[in-house]
């Protein structure tokens, strides 16, 4: 009905418009949800919240803009095609409420499930950039006896509840400095695992000078996983990571790190490069792995500020634009070899669990030192305020065990509305302390460089799918 | 793009069983890969 007295409006009367009115009102309510990016001149449109990706053309990419500018869409010829995807729940926010809740209900409730242990506070190489301070955690060099590997192994099993598979992760410092004690951990891990049910996979982390023919026939066969620290072409590897007497070690390890993979066959491995302000092509060290014939390659930002070495602001654009061109060499390359970034499954995972929380530092990994001290991740080894207890007495902080569990996405600073968030899941607690103090609240550039890989990670699906 | 006049083309669509399942037995921290903060949110289920 009309009120009296006044013209009826317009809308009211005609149905084409009133329905077209209708349209713009359903899909602006899940606007928010459409994440839209560009990657290698390819237009798409995430769903924050379903998964789903779309590509799409120019102007279909306008009327997403103009959406999200609150701009006026009606007559837009491609109304109705993104009204029929969001009938479809194509894009939809329908059920981030019930994970908000799963989220709520996930809290405490965690186990531990894998332990960094830090066999040698100690080290045969002096990277620049080196998180752990030549890897002594700025402490005094040590390594790990048997007695408390052992223990270790012990409190991982009693901590884990009824978890079957179980992480142990050798780590420093070198762990090869203390080959006996890994060899000892091993062994009794798996005596233990028969008595207990548990079933444990190792990893082991290495810069590779230390290993002869028995260490790599030894990691060859005991060891579920490797990573292996080079980091690219030979001047930027040397730059930042030389030996005591200041020379490079690219020369000394790159055969031995090669020797190891061809012996592991098809298990899995990484080699794990890290890049600074003076490698800011990084993309070309990645190309250098892959063409020394590594398959599974990982090379990160440095952590740190201050430093020569350490990313700036300013060097953000340079680094957004050297993840799209590896994605686009990569799709080029028909994806013959993987780089950890850029790996995203869309078929299986990963779970809301993951999604939610990311990484389980300081509730379901935990670190060890050389004396059993317990830290919620090899990051924070050595933060005093961050000692969580021991593998003789247990943890003595529960209260920091209950923030790390509690901090979810949902409470930390920025997720929330983080267009990647459930393939972030509230990114490295580290992070957020170095940077800021607080372990919820992110590090503005690594989300910035975490973005951007993942646009690039599902461009490169996109592309890789294409090929077939 | 815009085959039979569509503007949109959907690529993948994840099943929602899959996006929302879990039995936590997997890996979740950067200690077996990147090592250095970076969560394995973005990998797939190891079970
Ligand atoms: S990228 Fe940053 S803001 Fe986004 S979910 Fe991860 S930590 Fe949070
Ligand atoms: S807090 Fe950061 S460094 Fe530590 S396990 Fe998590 S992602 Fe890795």
């Amino acid at each position: 009905m009309v009120a009296q007295g006044r013209p009826p409006s317009p809308c009211v009367l005609c149905p084409v418009i009133r329905r077209e009115g209708f349209i713009i009102f359903e899909v602006s309510r899940v606007i928010g949800d459409i994440h839209p990016f560009e990657v290698g001149g390819r237009r798409f449109l995430l769903s924050v919240t379903t998964g789903a990706l779309v590509e799409v053309d120019e102007e279909a990419w306008d009327l997403v803009q103009r959406l999200k500018d609150g701009e006026d869409v009606a007559g837009h010829p491609c109304l109705a095609e993104l009204a029929e995807l969001v009938a479809e729940g194509v894009f939809s926010q329908g059920e981030e409420e019930l994970w908000i809740r799963t989220a709520r209900e996930a809290r405490g409730r965690s186990v531990v499930k894998a332990l960094c242990l830090n066999v040698a506070h100690s080290c045969n190489m002096r990277c620049r950039y080196c998180f752990a301070a030549e890897g002594t955690y700025r402490g005094e060099r040590a390594v790990m006896s048997r007695e408390v590997g052992r223990r270790a192994v012990d409190f991982l099993i009693e901590a884990s509840g009824a978890r079957r598979n179980l992480e142990i992760d050798f780590f420093g410092g070198e762990p090869l400095l203390n080959m006996a004690v890994v060899r000892e951990v091993v062994d009794y891990a798996r005596a233990r695992g028969e008595e207990t049910g548990k079933r444990f996979r190792f990893t082991l982390t290495t810069n590779g000078l230390l290993l002869d023919e028995e260490t790599t026939r030894y990691l060859a066969e005991n060891m579920d996983n490797v990573v292996l620290s080079l980091d690219g072409r030979p001047e930027v590897n040397d730059r930042m990571r030389p030996l005591p007497d200041g020379s490079g070690s690219y020369d000394r390890v790159v055969d031995r790190l090669l020797s190891l993979i061809r012996r592991r066959g098809d298990r899995s491995y990484y080699v794990r490069g890290t890049f600074t302000r003076h490698n800011l092509d990084f993309a070309a060290d990645v190309l250098h792995l892959s063409s020394l014939g590594f398959k599974n390659i990982s090379v990160e930002p440095a952590i740190g500020s201050g430093r020569d070495w350490s990313l700036r602001e300013e060097d953000l654009p340079r680094v957004l634009r050297e993840y799209e061109e590896l994605a686009v060499e990569m799709a080029s390359r028909g994806g013959d070899f993987e780089f950890f970034h850029f790996q995203i499954d869309l078929e299986r995972g990963p779970c809301l669990g993951k999604r939610l929380k990311g990484c389980g530092a300081g509730t379901e990994y935990l670190a060890v030192t050389p004396a059993g001290e317990l830290y919620p991740c090899h990051q924070f080894v050595g933060e005093a305020e961050f000692l969580l207890g021991d593998v003789f007495d247990g943890i003595h902080r529960m209260d920091l065990v209950r923030k790390f569990s509690d901090a979810d996405l949902y409470q930390k600073r920025g997720c929330p509305d983080c267009p990647v968030r459930f393939y972030c899941g509230g990114g490295c607690y580290a992070n957020a302390y170095a940077r800021h103090g607080d372990i919820t609240h992110p590090d503005e550039l690594g989300c910035a460089l975490h973005r951007r890989r993942v646009e690039c990670a599902l461009y490169l699906q996109a592309a890789l799918r294409e090929r077939g | 793009m815009s085959k039979n006049g569509s503007h949109f083309k959907v690529l993948f669509r994840p099943k929602a069983e899959t996006f929302r399942g879990g039995c936590g037995e997997c890996q979740t921290s950067c200690q077996s890969a990147c090592k250095t903060s970076c969560t394995v949110g973005n990998q797939s289920c190891e079970r």
